[in-house]
């Protein structure tokens, strides 16, 4: 035991230059998020440093971590699901007419979020994962199907009165030792939203599961080489179909989130959230080409994404299409970043 | 099942769209045996083992495994590890973007949960024990081609395994590693593994095995005692005819050594490319055949990527027919007239999906440039004309490269160049993964071209191929151009000596 | 070697049916939804194909029904596909930008024709010269992703995704968030009628860029190009090609599409709404690609297929409208055809389906 310590010791020093691409591309991520937010807290000062601002960036976005960690899930898996977003949509509006107009309650809700969820992973999951349909292709018509039926449930949105689900809604939990003073001088505790306990959550078990579990590491194996993992003995079709089947019933997840944040239902909700999944996992390092990219990574990357939003705008550009352009900087920014490191990292190796 | 029997298979058949690629094989693998499986290209070995691990269903016949009760299931590499069958593929499949202990254990751990130090920790005692230069932390993808093969064999010698299936793992080892190998399956012999041997190597068939199975065209031709079988026999039942062709060639070789008085067609002087090789200096005459020799990896690929332009070239001077050239990508080489068949057939030389026709007339279509297509009757021309003279095995012009065998591919990659009409063409490992007909096929073509008066560059891992073709060699060793062997130099005792080096520093 | 003679070996497989022959056309799929789609209108209401001569706005005679529309409607969707599958070939991934860049194009000419005004009577440029603008803006946005692909190595999906992010906010900042609006007749022709002739104008477009791209691909070696490098870069780079070019070389041809296909779309209306504009075409482009029985994965490539593709995606939507599905619910009926072509396109299916069909007849019985 004692040499198989020592070697390990000994490798130490040996593994810094062989770090894992995932692992370099999460510490990018967790120095750039970091750096934003100091930048944001000393040059722009004020509202930024607020602990509620921050917990706000959290409360805001609680569904979308959930999407993302989904979407970074089926990335490592080398696949990539576009319909998470219009499933959103229609978890939210299948949530806010079952409560409005047939009595449902939050038990009702949560089955409704999670079987949805579960129809579009299991379809879409069966068809790329056994019929070997493109995963683009199949989800996007996933994406149309949910767009499609969340106008079919309802065209109108549809506002929620029910008591038992506003109580959920509205249920702020402080988080103890943090809150300012507001300006009359009274002290506000800062508070997070239910959604973020169950979003921290996921991202928690998540992490766990992809570190630790065989299916978890499967998904990775799939992703670096789907032949190499069927010759290494790793049933490729159920990891890629339970894949789908995570990221869906996340989507499903986050819809109920989603709609516990907004509390109603409507054909915008969660619109172009695909897009903001996508960018959150790249950001975070995960490679569309699979086998790359961590959860953890996934989180910064929502919260530095949202980070620069509202830098942006607090900038003085608030115009609408000022944020969506600096989305797309910031993800043209990382993806040459990536692609420069890793090409650097692989040619050097040689 | 046979007494002392681990594995037998039964009337095997499989058949793929238009190929019977197996029919009735037999095949007995008894406990502690080294066993070759051998044939030519195409003849079916593949397909037995990809039968036996459950990558291809089989159409018909019984698998029998030592320890299951009646005929084996198996129809899955799942199932495959599970009956205790390891297997190591030619080409490598791992997974990159792990690490190298996680592809050592992935797939065959029990549990759910993966235990990261005790993982790490197994791998690192055996790969000290095999003596592999990695280290269990470090990610698969950044390790060497040769060091990647050696973790696929460390991960299937690991495993407590009944039958260990290598399908030609020595393509990429170079001999230190062959050797470090071959004392390994003397070890799992000993301890009763019965171990399946797919080679090209026929040395390397009589150094370990002890029994041959020969297949041919998808049928047995028979098992014999490694004793009981002479090489040329071997060969001559590998091909299913006496071995007239081989001994022709011999005749031939004498008289290209004579050739030495062209005019030198290129002169490289002080070359080098990213690629890491030290500058060295080239030249070959008009009419001329030499070749780069040295082991895997001593940069022999590299000096003639470097003269074609396909590796970015850092340095040297170039001249063709005593004019300075430029040469800086493939093109530029191209149209001074060099042509250049690459080691890698699958992932440098063919265009899979495009047909037999469109790879032979690639070259020289873009020689002729964006805005001068061939005509499809042009074009259907030439395809047919290089099908006819070199006898390239295809259902039609229009079948897709991918699908024929690889020596049939590697003739149409040598008739792109040859529509090029090359006055210097480099020939890198032609023959490697080949079978022994085409081999000397090529061979003999590389020689006609001489006569012609073409040069051409050839390189092959085997020596006695390059001492049958070439007149001259240059010698390689870590990167560096070491020596350079002609005339009465050129035996095998004297390259092996400048290649190994040692005294003459 | 050469005598090795072995009949056997050539067998023919014994279940070689004519329906497998058939489904193994490329263009078995969108002949088949063709002609199904034909069918179903034919059975429903014949009075479908009915083509009429109606007044239009202007008083002046043109053609009308539902054949006709498609035809017209189905314009920009082609010109895309053209462009789309060039890219999918060389590169192996889609442009997911084209209708964030169509949005582009449409602001860029608007903004040219109208002289930066909000609104405006007359042209203020020359037309011709306002469309090259255009092309140029949406080349110079093609070639922005094709260098993201081609000279960083980023997957076409995710480089493209940023121009998708963009695109439409970008379009928005040219005209400075306005709606400008051009009431000069001349510069509707293109999205509907030349004076005194009744087809609707981007047919005409239409047929001109597909016989521009037919006299292309004949005329230059850009089809096997492309091709090649979207099967193997690096063999291609060794035959002489570069793959980088080429690859850029296709995107920047796709911006000329989209600009094209933007012009066609702005022309029909005469103003621009940034959001609005072209929404979900580039899901219609893809789809197209794929249902011409192109590989998204790259690599051979049929542009005609493609062709086919557009039109029959058209005739679908088309023919959903004309039996009341709400503009907002089509997208799920859309969803449901995309998927069964693309599970009866799906080799595993196919492989089954012609297996049942070569079985005893209770299977086949059991199937139908």
């Amino acid at each position: 035991m004692p040499k198989g310590t020592a070697l390990d010791k000994q490798g130490r020093l040996k593994d810094r230059p062989a770090m894992t691409d995932t692992t370099l591309l999460l510490s990018i991520t967790i120095v750039v998020f970091f750096l934003l937010y100091l930048f944001a807290v000393f040059a722009l000062g004020g509202s930024f440093a607020k602990p509620q601002n921050f917990l706000n960036i959290l409360n805001n976005n609680a569904a979308l971590i959930v999407l993302s960690c989904g979407m970074s899930v089926v990335m490592i898996t080398g696949g990539i699901d576009i319909s998470v977003g219009a499933v959103t949509c229609l978890v939210c509006m299948t949530c806010a007419v079952n409560l409005e107009q047939q009595g449902g309650n939050m038990a009702t809700v949560i089955l409704i979020g999670l079987g949805i969820g579960l129809a579009f992973g299991v379809v879409q999951g069966f068809l790329v994962a056994h019929l070997g349909i493109q995963p683009f292709i199949v989800s996007l018509a996933g994406m149309f199907f949910a767009k499609g039926m969340t106008t079919i449930v309802s065209k109108e949105p549809v506002r929620v009165t029910n008591e038992g689900f506003l109580a959920v809604k509205d249920t702020r939990i402080t988080v103890p030792g943090l809150g300012s003073p507001n300006k009359l001088g009274q002290y506000i505790p800062a508070y997070v939203e239910v959604g973020v306990i169950i979003a921290l959550l996921v991202v928690v078990l998540l992490f766990c599961m992809l570190r630790w579990t065989k299916l978890g590491r499967s998904f990775y194996a799939v992703g670096g080489n789907n032949q190499s993992a069927n010759m290494l003995g790793i049933n490729v079709r159920r990891t890629k179909f339970l894949a789908h089947v995570l990221c869906s019933v996340l989507a499903g997840l986050g819809g109920i989130l989603y709609f516990l944040h907004v509390g109603s239902g409507d054909v915008a909700n969660g619109a172009g959230d695909e897009m903001n999944a996508i960018a959150s996992s790249i950001i975070g390092g995960t490679l569309l080409t699979g086998g790359v990219g961590n959860v953890l990574g996934t989180f910064f990357g929502v919260l530095s994404l949202n980070t620069i939003k509202r830098i942006v705008s607090s900038l003085g550009f608030d115009e609408a299409w000022w944020s969506n352009i600096t989305v797309a900087a910031m993800l043209c920014l990382f993806l040459v970043v990536q692609s420069v490191v890793l090409l650097r990292k692989n040619t050097s190796k040689q | 099942m046979q007494e002392g029997a681990v594995l037998e298979m039964r009337g095997i058949c499989k058949y793929f769209p238009g190929v019977r690629a197996l029919q009735d094989v037999d095949f007995t693998l008894r406990e502690g045996e080294i066993h070759a499986l051998m044939g030519e290209n195409g003849a079916g070995k593949s397909t037995l083992i990809k039968v036996l691990t459950g990558v291809h269903p089989k159409d018909g016949g019984e698998v029998h495994i030592r320890g299951i009760e009646g005929a084996a299931v198996i129809r899955s590499p799942q199932d495959a590890q599970n009956a205790g069958i390891s297997t190591v593929y030619q080409e490598i499949t791992l997974c990159p973007n792990l690490s190298v202990a996680e592809n050592m254990y992935i797939g065959r751990a029990k549990g759910s949960v993966t235990n990261w130090k005790q993982m790490n920790q197994g791998a690192g005692k055996i790969l000290d024990s095999l003596g592999i230069p990695a280290t269990p932390k470090q990610q698969l993808g950044s390790c060497s081609i040769a060091v990647q093969q050696m973790v696929a064999i460390a991960r299937a010698v690991d495993m407590e395994c009944k039958v260990l299936i290598l399908d030609e793992p020595t393509s990429s080892l170079d001999e230190q590693e062959v050797v470090k190998l071959f004392g390994l399956m003397r070890d799992l012999k000993a301890k009763g593994v019965g171990i399946i041997f797919v080679t090209h190597f026929l040395e390397q068939v009589y150094e370990v095995c002890d029994r041959i199975t020969v297949l041919r065209d998808g049928q047995l031709v028979g098992e014999y005692v490694i004793e009981d079988l002479p090489r040329v026999q071997l060969v001559s039942k590998m091909l299913g005819k006496e071995l007239d062709d081989m001994a022709d060639i011999k005749g031939e070789s004498g008289g290209v050594a004579t050739d030495q008085k062209g005019a030198p067609v290129l002169e490289a002087q002080g070359l080098c490319s990213s690629a890491g090789i030290k500058p060295f200096d080239f030249s070959i005459r008009k009419g001329e055949v030499n070749g780069f020799t040295g082991l895997l990896g001593s940069g022999r690929s590299e000096c003639v990527r470097a003269i074609f332009g396909a590796d970015h070239v850092t340095g040297g001077a170039v001249k063709m027919d005593g004019k300075e050239v430029k040469i800086k990508k493939p093109l530029d080489a191209m149209k001074q007239g060099i042509g250049y068949l690459p080691e890698d057939r699958k992932g440098d030389g063919i265009v899979g999906d495009l047909s037999v026709r469109e790879n032979i007339i690639l070259a020289y279509q873009v020689m002729k440039g964006f805005f001068r297509p061939i005509s499809r009757a042009q074009a259907e021309a030439f395809a047919d004309n290089y099908i006819e003279l070199l006898e390239i095995k295809t259902a039609s012009a229009d079948t897709p490269i991918k699908s024929l065998s690889g020596g049939n591919q590697q003739k149409c990659i040598l008739a792109r160049w040859l529509l090029t009409d090359p006055k210097y063409l480099i020939l890198d490992e032609p023959t490697r993964g080949i079978d022994i007909g085409t081999k000397i096929e090529i061979q003999k073509l590389v020689l006609n071209l001489a006569e012609k008066g073409k040069s051409v560059t050839f390189i092959s891992s085997e020596i006695d191929e390059m001492l049958r073709t070439c007149s001259r060699l240059l010698v390689m060793r870590d990167r560096k151009l070491v020596g350079e062997l002609t005339g009465e130099d050129l035996t095998q005792t004297k390259i092996m000596a400048t290649i190994a080096g040692g005294d003459e520093e | 070697m050469s005598t090795v003679k072995n009949p056997e070996t050539q067998v023919r497989r014994p279940d070689e049916s004519l329906f497998k022959r058939l489904t193994r056309q490329q263009l078995f799929i969108p002949v088949a939804a063709l002609v199904l789609l034909v069918l179903f209108n034919l059975i429903a209401d014949p009075s479908f194909f009915m083509v009429s001569i109606k007044e239009n706005s202007l008083g002046n005679p043109v053609l009308s029904g539902n054949i006709v529309s498609v035809l017209d409607n189905a314009s920009e969707l082609v010109i895309l596909a053209i462009g789309m599958t060039l890219v999918t070939a060389s590169s192996g991934g889609q442009d997911i930008s084209v209708g964030a860049t169509m949005a582009i194009a449409g602001s860029v000419i608007l903004r040219m024709v109208c002289g930066g005004q909000v609104s405006a009577d007359t042209m203020q440029m020359p037309l011709i010269l306002a469309v090259l603008i255009g092309i140029l803006a949406t080349m110079l946005c093609g070639a922005f992703n094709g260098a993201l692909v081609a000279y960083f190595n980023i997957q076409p999906m995710v480089a493209t995704l940023i121009m998708y992010t963009a695109g439409r906010s970008i379009a928005a900042w040219i005209n400075n968030n306005q709606l400008p609006i051009i009431n000069d007749l001349a510069f509707k022709y293109a999205g509907t009628f030349l004076p005194g002739i009744p087809v609707p104008t981007p047919i005409f477009i239409t047929a001109l860029v597909i016989l521009a791209f037919w006299l292309i691909l004949k005329f230059t070696t850009l089809g096997l190009y492309t091709q090649s490098v979207g099967i193997n870069a690096n063999s291609s780079r060794l035959n002489g090609l570069d793959p980088k070019l080429i690859k850029l070389l296709t995107y920047v041809i796709l911006g000329v599409c989209v600009a094209l296909a933007g012009f066609i779309r702005v022309s029909r209306s005469g103003s621009i709404n940034y959001s609005r504009i072209a929404e979900n075409i580039e899901m219609d482009a893809i789809l197209a690609v794929a249902l011409g029985g192109n590989a998204l994965s790259g690599g051979k490539f049929n542009i005609y297929g493609s062709i086919l593709g557009a039109y029959v995606i058209q005739f679908l939507t088309t023919t959903l409208y004309k039996y009341d599905v709400p503009s907002t619910a089509l997208p799920a009926y859309k969803a449901v055809v995309v998927i069964l072509l693309v599970v009866l396109s799906a080799p595993v299916v196919r492989e089954k389906l012609a297996n049942m069909k070569k079985a005893p007849a209770k299977a086949a019985k059991e199937v139908s």
